[in-house]
């Protein structure tokens, strides 16, 4: 310390060199202290529209999650349904019975008045009863409770998105109709459980019954098609670049060709596929086995890219090991640094597969779209996927299909989300020092 | 010294020659690193090279066992025979000569396998053991020549990477033992090791000599002149004096390797 006072004084070229030496410091500090503010920034930042994004579609999408059903006693008319003609039958005119005696004060004489009765219940009720009678036809002539939703306007009633306060004529629902409603709600058969027909019903063009069956198994169908494809594909086309490949000016052209192709825009895979695939190899449109193929497509480069970068991340020194003790270069390759890089590989193709998840534009030219209310039996099968499922309720007008896209993208982030978990647990387990 | 010295005269009146190296010239690039080297290195023998860093030692060292092949840029002119055959001839598969010229290098590089994995490596790929207690011995031989057996006896089934940087370079020169080769190239073993670990090093080292041929690159003049009978130095890519060890430390011929020995240049 005192060393440090009497400096200047006996060399004063010392001490100039530490007063720059502390005068740069602050300078530098500001700089460091601004860039780390700049950063922090960004960070917060791209939290915050990440809440804006997941908050407006929790906030659109909640009530998606249940759905609100009438419970109804249901006589099963013998007079209306006969065990020999199932499985047709009056089972509309049965559930609207059914729905006069909650509602006995309602005039049914009139045929508009009795459609409109009717349209509380979804379009579906009648086939669920249908179903449930001809499992066992012994129910005719039974009373039976039976648990229906109720059709999108009063659902959407239920859950307050009709404002009760816009006038009449601007309205979905009449007042008596609400009269109606509130009056059933009274008498205690309305409910609002969890909307398990979200996952287990396939696409409809009602708004109530539509759920993400027919989706999901299609995406499964073409992620399992994509992955089956391009893993083995993508591992063994970087192994052979990466370790045994010549470096010559046409490995170097295949090189800078796999970026690009990684790079392509993928609606242009989506058009190639809909020429080579469904054109000239005829498979059937609508397929996820095609859904599959094109996103594989897709995934290959992103595949060979990080399976090349985690072969060149494993230390030469360990194929230096297995050099010396005399491993020929394939025991080497496969023994010792496929093994090292496998990790940094299925985090790659884990990721290279959640984009093909959420791929939509070359789906949609595939003719992943349609409209199809049953969930596929196979890749054959036509089918959606989940974008382009959402990509369709998007498109439809009802009020039901509004918070169903947003509950559809939250599923499907669901799954994003959980297949980065999984690549992030498996890098940090198998992360090696060396 | 006295016993060293009359090692070194039992050992040039019986050995042959091992490997026979002429002209040997080696290019990264465009750069040359070895500017015509000859040099015969005898069976039975432990050679050291030394040399100031950067002069070439490890270069020339893995073109005997054509580790140079594995770097794209580097190119290996002239002829380096062992036992006669050229091993840089196109028939010559460098696995089968590895198997025989084995390498210990600078830097510990266990695999991120097992203790016994890492020894057993070699003699699995190669067909060297019949059976499990066939490999159960050829490892724990191993790991004793390696003066290593008694510290990981215990653990033999933990990582190789589990243990300390001079243990990993024993499991390593016990890894590279157990294919039994006929030459053993070691880059600088004991860089990383304790002086106990060092000793042990030396006197396996000597040991080896008994059926070996063995090539040492060093940094410590005193470590070559224990364990080598022969000595190299290299400077600039040329080797400068190759003599027997003794006479190269007392008597240099070149005053560049007296400067060298002396601390002179380095
Ligand atoms: N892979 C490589 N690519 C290019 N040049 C290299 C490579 N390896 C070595 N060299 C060059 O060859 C020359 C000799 O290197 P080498 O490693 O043989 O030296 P060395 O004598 O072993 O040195 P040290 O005692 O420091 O290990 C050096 O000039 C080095 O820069
Ligand atoms: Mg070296």
């Amino acid at each position: 310390m005192a060393d440090l006072t009497a400096g200047p004084e006996k060399t004063p070229k010392q001490g100039n060199a530490a007063d720059a030496v502390r005068a740069s410091l602050t300078r530098r500090n500001r700089k460091q202290k601004l860039l780390q503010g700049l950063g922090l920034g960004a960070i917060g930042f791209a939290f915050l529209m990440l809440f804006i994004l997941v908050a407006s579609l929790v906030s659109s999408g909640y009530q998606a999650f249940t759905q609100t059903k009438i419970t109804l006693e249901v006589y099963v008319d013998p007079e209306e349904i006969k065990p020999e003609k199932l499985p047709r039958g009056g089972f509309k005119d049965v559930l609207q019975a059914s729905l006069s005696e909650l509602l006995p004060e309602v005039d049914t004489s009139d045929r508009a008045t009795r459609k409109a009765l009717a349209g509380i219940l979804s379009n579906g009720a009648q086939f669920d009863l249908r179903d449930r009678v001809v499992a066992d036809p012994s129910l005719i002539g039974q009373t039976i409770t039976l648990t229906v939703p109720v059709s999108d306007p009063y659902d959407q009633l239920n859950k307050g998105t009709i404002d009760r306060d816009t006038p009449e004529q601007n309205r979905r629902l009449k007042d008596h109709e609400i009269a109606w409603f509130d009056q059933l709600k009274a008498k205690g058969v309305i409910s609002k459980p969890l909307n398990t027909g979200l996952i287990t019903n396939a696409d409809s063009r009602f708004p109530e019954l539509a759920g993400l069956k027919g989706a999901l198994i299609g995406s499964f169908w073409a992620l399992f098609v994509c992955f089956a494809i391009s893993f083995p594909l993508g591992i063994g086309a970087a192994i052979y670049l990466e370790e045994f490949a010549p470096r010559n000016k046409i490995s170097d052209f295949i090189e800078v060709n796999i970026n690009n192709l990684a790079a392509v825009p993928s609606v242009v895979f989506g058009l190639l596929a809909l020429a080579v695939f469904i054109g000239w190899f005829g498979l059937p449109r609508s397929a996820p086995f095609v859904g599959g193929l094109t996103l594989a497509l897709m995934t290959m480069p992103t595949i060979i890219i990080a399976t090349r970068a985690a072969l060149k991340a494993v230390p030469p020194s360990i194929r230096e090991a297995a050099l010396g003790i005399g491993a020929s270069k394939h025991q080497v390759v496969f023994g010792h640094v496929l093994p090292l890089a496998m990790p940094g590989i299925l985090t790659g193709t884990i990721i290279g597969l959640a984009q093909a998840l959420g791929e939509t534009a070359p789906l949609l030219l595939i003719g992943m779209n349609a409209f199809i209310t049953s969930a596929p039996d196979g890749p054959f099968d036509s089918a959606t996927a989940l974008p382009t499922q959402i990509f369709i309720w998007a498109d439809s007008p009802e009020r039901g299909f509004v918070s169903r896209t947003s509950a559809a993208i939250l599923v499907l982030l669901g799954f994003l989300v959980t297949m980065n978990a999984i690549a992030i647990y498996l890098r940090n387990k198998f992360e090696r020092s060396w | 010294m006295m016993n060293d010295m009359s090692k070194i005269e039992q050992g040039i009146a019986v050995d042959a020659v091992k490997i026979q190296a002429r002209g040997v010239q080696v290019f990264y690039g465009e750069k040359q690193a070895i500017k015509d080297v000859s040099v015969e290195i005898l069976d039975k023998t432990v050679t050291a090279f030394i040399g100031p860093s950067g002069c070439g030692k490890s270069t020339f060292l893995r073109c005997l066992n054509r580790m140079n092949d594995t770097i794209d840029i580097c190119r290996v002119n002239g002829d380096i025979r062992l036992d006669g055959e050229d091993i840089y001839d196109p028939a010559i598969d460098p696995v089968q000569l590895r198997a025989k010229v084995g390498m210990v290098f600078q830097k510990p590089n266990p695999f991120p396998k097992s203790i016994y994995d890492n020894v057993a490596y070699g003699p699995r790929i190669h067909g060297l053991a019949r059976s499990k207690a066939d490999l159960d011995e050829i490892v724990e031989r191993s790991l004793r020549r390696g003066a290593i057996w008694d510290e990981v006896k215990d653990r033999l089934h933990e990582p190789g990477t589990g243990l300390s940087g001079g243990q990993q370079q024993r499991l390593c020169i016990a890894r590279a033992v157990a294919t039994e080769p006929e030459v053993l190239l070691m880059d600088e073993p004991c860089s990383a090791l304790d002086p106990i670990a060092t000793a042990q090093v030396e006197e396996l080292i000597d040991e080896l000599r008994l059926n070996y041929s063995v090539v040492i690159v060093t940094h410590s003049m005193q470590q070559a002149a224990r364990v080598s009978q022969k000595t190299a130095f290299f400077h600039l890519g040329n080797l400068v004096e190759y003599g027997d060890t003794g006479q190269i430390f007392t008597n240099p011929e070149d005053p560049r390797t007296e400067s060298y020995i002396t601390g002179r240049i380095g």
